[in-house]
């Protein structure tokens, strides 16, 4: 933990642009450089840096949840999207497509289990690393 | 350029040889951390080298332009270097916890399951 | 065990005991509606696709001779579990008896019905795994502990052997179907194979079927309780090398090699375990070496291999299944009864223990090949097999001579001499044995002795289809008859009684002789068996004192130069970098940006390899990492290098946080110095260098590339082609790894947080 006022400031706003940024990049990955596990390290480097700032305890209030419950949510919401496919006769993790308003030429929105695959790994390398990195920091 | 980078990844496999040697088990970890590198370079080398095209399709098209670069060592590059950090940090992490509990960097005085004495 | 056998019994073990009696109840009368489809020459296949990649089918074949096996292990079974319910219904531990008894039951079943040879492979291994912990059932005996253990290493080493010799053979004829590869015998003798593939599977026959010289784990198995020495040692499990033998004997039997292995070693075995069973005054361990005469026997007339000499040997087969778990199921309510197995303790029990007696009588007159018992009818077939022979007629009926002479007399021992004469003391009372332990014996002892009476009955159920399968042709006749003309075999038979009268007459000088003899022999298996334990202890500890020092660095050391070594002669040897050298276009075309990477993260990596300050090793890590980042952004892999960059980053906290609290890299004034590391570490960098650089030289097959790039969009909908790979085409891959990452990190979660450590006693290096 660093006792720097700027760094104190900065920090809060930081790390709230760098979530946004990390969802973002989290959503634009089916289409161009990006993805779950990108997403996910952003977000955590910004935690990381909040934990540098403001200490570890901090960033668990900030958390509110354990990071490792994080990290095995994103795993089951991993897995839950890879089954989902069963129910609808394919094979495991075989992606499921929804496109809201397609037109002839345009796909619409599209909704898929393959976005819910990303998501949990979003949150498997989210909370994995901040498992690591608070762990490791409280210890020293 | 090829040629180039495969020397090069030789220096940091052979670095990352000389460091994992060492006694020091701090060392080791750097030595793991180039080795890492070094082989999820090689994986990516292999698959050939493109430059400025990467592997994303344009929008109206259906298929990539016809010269782009290879996407799947790409995407197993993207998951080896995640699961070598979880690696690292866990290496790191024995190292740290080792240090508390036996006092000591050097691998061959961390003997607390394989004490001198019982081998003679 | 006579405690563990209480007065008042559970009613019948309980829940696993009637659990346990009509599962082979109903597995045997289920059988028994394929008898007439058998005997009328059919053969039932069956088959279910277990490992489909590996042709490894879950195949089941029904013919004479998996079925006469078949029935001989779940009626028996049945019977034996009957009496175990009784005579161990009150033990504590009655319930993982029973358990186990079943493992092996399945086992053997499988084993014998397997058409595949992977998974009679696969049941082989059940029936030695469940042996051992049967044999080993009385736990807290250290004898019960080393005869399992003996039973175990003996049955598995062979197992490997027998694994070996499946595979072999597998490949020889292009399947592991048994259907297929019996059908191929002429084709796998001539095969340049056919030699190893023999030995093989003999070694797996000749140790499960306690061949000598692996014939010494047997005897000491007697330590498991009697129901299951009666059942696995006599009736089932022992037979499985014999099973495979006869299963085998159509695709790699009848030749030289065949024919003198077997007829030496189960001759050999017969006479001497008959001889050693003189020697023995305990009744079940004359009864076990007695079962390795049967097996010797049995071994001796697969190698004889006539259609005669099969024949023979399915009846005996029979016949002694019958005779001998009759007898040790008997021995078991003589010992429960009276406390004691000693031959020369028992006498006259016929008063006290009537119905025992008679199933016990019965049961020696078929095993000393009296008539009407089939057992006479057993030991006419061997005598006419064995004296129509072309080859080794002398020495296969001298040995089945022999091996019977001496079973006469042992019958007498051990079955007919404690039923008569006066009433010995015994150790507790003698008294009839319950209803439930009698069942078995008596049944066996019936059917010895109806089989003698209609064996035409046996012959058209279970030896006829049975020779038919060992011997490949469904077209030889049996013809079973209890007496028909004097002829050679009667006469060697009337022989055979008047030996064995004489042996009877005799031995008790006979046994004390042998006794001195066997004391002055030099050579003696089981204590062998001890010293070859102990050497192979004292490898395995020769070997970790030095191969496993227990330092880091030796394990790498040994690890990077068995790398460098084997990965450098396949190069030089293959000539994979024999090509030329275009340096001019390998230049052309290089800017000074890529200079500058290549230069940076090459002396980003010499210089963290030779420093001893630890913040310009973090520093040249940093370089490293961002150099290789960069690269991956030149040549198009910008999610991979965001990543890179991301997860560098991460390192360097990480390292940073955890060097607050760790030493420097070396003591002071020692500089870290290691030419012969630095030798091999050059050496294996080289090495690695060259096999990019070979790999580069091939071409590069993009058929996956190809048809991630086409169907990218059409089918995933995404434009990011690395994206849609790692979450949709390769999703389980992708879901594998990040399982990784969560466990690595709950790992160091775990180290961190959740284990206890103790003060370092005194810091051996200064704080940073």
């Amino acid at each position: 933990m660093m006792n720097s006022l700027i760094l104190n400031a900065a920090t809060r706003l930081l790390v709230a642009l760098l979530l946004l940024f990390s969802i973002y990049m989290l959503l634009r990955g089916h289409n161009l450089p990006g993805g779950g596990f990108i997403g996910g390290l952003i977000g955590a480097t910004g935690f990381v840096l909040y934990a540098i700032a403001h200490g570890c305890s901090a960033t668990r209030a900030a958390l509110r949840v354990e990071p490792q419950s994080i990290a095995m949510v994103g795993l089951g919401v991993a897995l839950a999207a890879g089954v989902f496919a069963v129910f609808f006769g394919d094979a495991l993790f075989t992606g499921q497509w929804l496109f809201l308003g397609a037109t002839e030429d345009d796909y619409g929105l599209p909704l898929s289990s393959v976005l819910v695959f990303d998501i949990g790994v979003y949150l498997v390398v989210f909370g994995s690393i901040l498992t690591i990195v608070l762990a490791l920091e409280e210890e020293v | 350029m090829e040629l180039l980078i495969s020397v090069m990844v030789g220096v940091m496999i052979a670095t990352g040889t000389y460091l994992m040697l060492a006694r020091n088990v701090l060392r080791f970890i750097f030595g793991l951390i180039l080795i890492s590198n070094a082989a999820n370079l090689m994986i990516f080398v292999a698959g050939r080298l493109t430059p400025e095209s990467p592997p994303l399709i344009p929008d109206g098209a259906d298929v990539p332009p016809d010269i782009v670069a290879n996407a799947l060592p790409q995407a197993l590059v993207l998951t080896a270097i995640v699961i070598g950090f979880g690696l690292f940090a866990f290496a790191l992490t024995l190292v740290y916890r080792g240090y508390q509990s036996m006092g000591t960097l050097m691998s061959d005085e961390m003997r607390l399951a394989e004490p001198e004495e019982d081998r003679q | 065990m006579a405690e563990a056998a209480g007065e008042v019994p559970r009613a019948a073990g309980g829940p696993a005991g009637w659990i346990s009696i009509l599962i082979p109840a109903a597995i045997f009368v289920w059988l028994v509606q394929f008898v007439p489809a058998i005997a009328s020459g059919e053969v039932i296949l069956w088959a279910y696709d277990w490992v489909p990649s590996l042709d490894i089918r879950l195949s089941v074949i029904l013919d004479g001779l998996s079925l006469t096996f078949a029935l001989l292990i779940s009626g028996i079974g049945a019977l034996v579990t009957l009496y175990s319910a009784r005579y161990l219904g009150n033990h504590p531990e009655y319930p993982r008896f029973v358990l186990y008894l079943m493992a092996f039951m399945f086992g053997m079943l499988g084993l014998v019905l397997a058409d595949n040879l992977i998974a009679l492979f696969v049941f082989w291994e059940v029936t030695t795994i469940s042996s051992y912990l049967l044999i080993g059932f009385n736990s807290d005996e250290a004898k019960s502990r080393r005869s399992a253990l003996q039973a175990l290493l003996v049955t598995g080493t062979g197992g490997l052997a027998l694994l070996a010799g499946i595979i072999m053979l597998g490949n020889v004829a292009g399947s592991f179907e048994l259907s297929v590869i019996l059908s191929q015998g002429d084709m796998i003798r001539a095969h340049p194979l056919y030699a190893p593939i023999v030995i093989l599977f003999l070694a797996g026959a000749f140790t499960k079927s306690a061949q000598f010289p692996f014939h010494f784990w047997l005897p000491n198995a007697m330590a498991a309780p009697t129901p299951v020495s009666a059942y696995l040692h006599s009736a089932t499990m022992v037979k499985a090398g014999v099973f495979l033998m006869a299963r085998m004997n159509p695709a790699i039997g009848g030749t030289d090699l065949w024919f003198w292995t077997l007829t030496i070693a189960g001759g050999f075995t017969a006479v001497f375990a008959s001889i050693l069973a003189m020697r023995q005054t305990d009744i079940k361990q004359v009864l076990a070496y007695t079962t390795l005469m049967a097996l010797g026997t049995l071994t001796l007339f697969i190698g004889a291999g006539t259609s005669d000499a099969i024949k023979a040997m399915m009846l005996f087969l029979v016949v002694h299944s019958l005779y001998k778990a009759a007898l040790f199921l008997m021995i078991g309510i003589v010992d429960h009864a009276t406390g004691t197995r000693e031959a020369e303790v028992l006498r006259g029990l016929g008063r006290k223990m009537p119905v025992t007696a008679v199933a016990a009588v019965v049961a020696a007159v078929s095993m000393a090949g009296i008539p009407p018992l089939v057992g006479f009818i057993g030991k006419e077939f061997l005598y006419k097999a064995g004296l129509e022979l072309d080859q080794g007629m002398f020495w296969v009926t001298g040995a089945a001579f022999a091996a019977s002479a001496l079973m006469f007399a042992v019958a007498g021992i051990v079955a007919l001499r404690p039923f008569f004469g006066k009433l010995a003391e015994t150790p507790k009372p003698a008294h009839e044995g319950p209803v439930m332990m009698l069942t078995g014996p008596l049944v066996l002892a019936g059917l010895s002795l109806y089989f003698g009476l209609f064996p035409d009955t046996i012959e058209a159920w279970l030896v006829a289809p049975g020779t038919w399968a060992v011997y490949g042709d469904p077209t030889v006749s049996v013809d079973l008859y209890l007496f028909r003309e004097v002829n050679a075999a009667f006469i060697l038979s009337l022989v055979t009684f008047a030996t064995g009268a004489v042996i009877y007459a005799i031995h008790r000088p006979l046994r004390n002789w042998l006794g001195r003899v066997f004391e002055a022999n030099p050579i003696k298996f089981d204590p062998g068996w001890d010293q070859v334990l102990d050497g192979l202890k004292a490898l395995a500890a020769w070997q970790t004192r030095h191969l496993q020092s227990g330092v880091l660095q030796r394990y790498l050391f040994t690890v990077f130069a068995t790398l460098g070594v084997a990965v450098g002669l396949t190069i030089w040897a293959r000539d994979a970098l024999a090509f030329d050298l275009d340096l001019s276009s390998e230049l052309d075309g290089l800017l000074f940006k890529h200079w500058a990477v290549l230069i940076f993260v090459a002396a980003g990596s010499i210089l963290t390899a030779l420093t001893s300050s630890r913040m310009t090793a973090i520093v040249c890590l940093g370089v490293v990492g961002i150099g290789v980042a960069l690269i991956f952004i030149m040549f198009s892999a910008p999610d991979v290098a965001i990543t890179q960059l991301l997860v560098e980053t991460l390192v360097v906290v990480l390292v940073a946080v955890a060097m607050l609290k760790l030493p420097h890299l070396d003591l002071p004034g020692r500089r870290d110095k290691r030419p012969w590391h630095g030798v091999l570490s050059i050496g294996v960098g080289v090495v690695s260098s060259a096999v990019l650089i070979a790999v580069m030289q091939g071409d590069i097959d993009r058929r996956l590339t190809d048809y991630f790039e086409i169907t990218s969009w059409p089918e995933a909908y995404g434009r990011n082609i690395v994206n849609v790979i790692l979450v949709d085409f390769r999703a389980l891959d992708t879901f594998g790894e990040i399982a990784v990452v969560v466990v690595a990190a709950l790992a160091a979660y775990a180290l961190l947080r959740g284990t206890h450590y103790k003060k370092p006693v005194a810091a051996k290096e200064d704080e940073a």
